[in-house]
């Protein structure tokens, strides 16, 4: 743990380095996921009729919640098995953030810090801020 | 028709639709949206949820790449995403209450905008007065090249915040990245070398897209019938995309692609006219 605190350590891992391979991560592992969801969703839907794409009428809680999704993950649901792709493919860019946030922590700059946090602010105000109306 | 065949040549499309963005250099996300409207009838919400998945996808696809290179200056992205994220939250509020049809025609016009943006001169010097704002900030920085580290310095830094809102407002509101207006932004504006610009901002979209992404998730845009070949599709058409780039000079087809966008934009303005989505 002392290791994983050390500036040293981390200036020679570069976090640059780091973040790169996040990225790389998220998304190689968000499409993997949407890709086993969607084969299965697939094999067991794909004989039946396109549903109507030309009239929105949103999708259901399962789709749309993080509870649903996990639920219906539990429950072997193909589709909600593809969201979880998508919210770990959402995921990805935010997690970059704090990321950086660690960064500008290491390298003790305050401004940013502060600026980092902002940004993350914004993000959790926009999921959690109930704008979903 | 069945779920399969409409996976599979939505599939081939959003593939189509992410070569395309990347060989002109607009995105993934902006050509998904007339891909879903206007060839699939999909209605434009469901149509922005996926384009904003696009955008997430190709921006982090092709932000590991500019990674490791050291081009991307990560404190100004991040100081300018205080911005986009906040316009972001803006334009997914103001969705609501905008007809789609008006969403459709301003989308028409910024599409057109991005494709006359790709086919100007770039800038490509790298400017040696900055402005106080900018030091305090310490957004100036260097980059590397053949030649060396090349120090930059930054110009304007509010008029570039406040066109950076815009762009965010804009993607909140479209699902795109419009990442032409936050390389205007930073070339025209800020005066920032083109490598700087195009690395920065396509660091700025995935995080601008991510911001009204988990708003839209919520109100039900994102299908999952339509995010699995959406997701897929584009992530291998831009992989496709940045290994041609490599190998062929993208000039002629660059013009080309983006006339047939024009189009495609004029197509979209008119439909929305007419009141059809």
């Amino acid at each position: 743990m002392k290791k994983l605190l050390s500036k040293t350590y981390w200036e020679d891992q570069d976090v640059e380095q780091l973040v790169g391979l996040q990225l790389r991560f998220g998304v190689i592992i968000s499409s993997i996921v949407v890709l086993a969801g969607g084969t299965f969703y697939l094999l067991a839907q794909g004989q039946m009729a396109v549903p109507d794409y030309t009239r929105f009428i949103g999708e259901g809680q399962g789709y749309t919640s993080f509870t649903g999704i996990i639920r219906g993950v539990a429950h072997l649901q193909t589709k909600e098995f593809i969201q979880l792709g998508v919210l770990l493919l959402i995921a990805t860019p935010i997690l970059r953030i704090a990321f950086s946030l660690f960064a500008f922590v290491l390298e003790k700059d305050k401004l940013y810090i502060g600026i980092t946090i902002l940004v993350l602010c914004i993000i959790f105000f926009s999921m959690f801020g109930g704008l979903k109306v | 028709m069945s779920i399969l065949t409409f996976t599979i040549i939505l599939l081939i499309g959003a593939y189509l639709a992410g070569l395309l963005g990347s060989l002109t250099g607009l995105g993934g996300g902006v050509v998904i949206i007339p891909l879903l409207t206007l060839v699939f009838h999909a209605d434009i919400r469901y149509a922005i949820g996926a384009a904003l998945l696009a955008s997430i996808a190709t921006s982090s696809g092709a932000a590991t790449a500019y990674v490791k290179e050291g081009i991307t200056n990560i404190r100004l992205g991040m100081f300018l995403e205080i911005a986009t994220t906040m316009g972001a939250v803006i334009g997914a509020v103001i969705a609501v209450y905008t007809p789609t049809n008006t969403i459709a025609i301003l989308f028409g016009s910024i599409l057109i905008f991005s494709a006359a943006m790709t086919l100007r001169k770039k800038n490509q010097e790298a400017s040696n007065e900055g402005s106080k704002l900018a030091a305090v900030l310490k957004l100036n920085n260097s980059y590397p090249t053949k030649d060396g580290e090349v120090n930059y310095k930054i110009k304007h830094v509010g008029a570039g915040f406040s066109i950076m809102t815009l762009a965010g407002v804009l993607s909140g509101l479209l699902g795109i990245g419009s990442g032409a207006l936050k390389v205007l932004a930073m070339d025209s504006t800020m005066r920032i070398p083109f490598k700087v610009s195009t690395t920065t901002s396509n660091f700025m979209i995935g995080v601008t897209a991510a911001a009204s992404a988990v708003v839209y998730l919520q109100r039900g845009y994102m299908d999952p019938g339509l995010a699995f070949p959406v997701i897929l599709g584009v992530l291998g058409g831009a992989f496709t995309g940045s290994k041609l780039l490599t190998k062929i000079n993208p000039t002629a087809l660059r013009i080309i692609f983006c006339v047939a966008i024009i189009f495609v934009a004029l197509e979209m303005i008119y439909n929305g006219y007419n009141h059809k989505f």
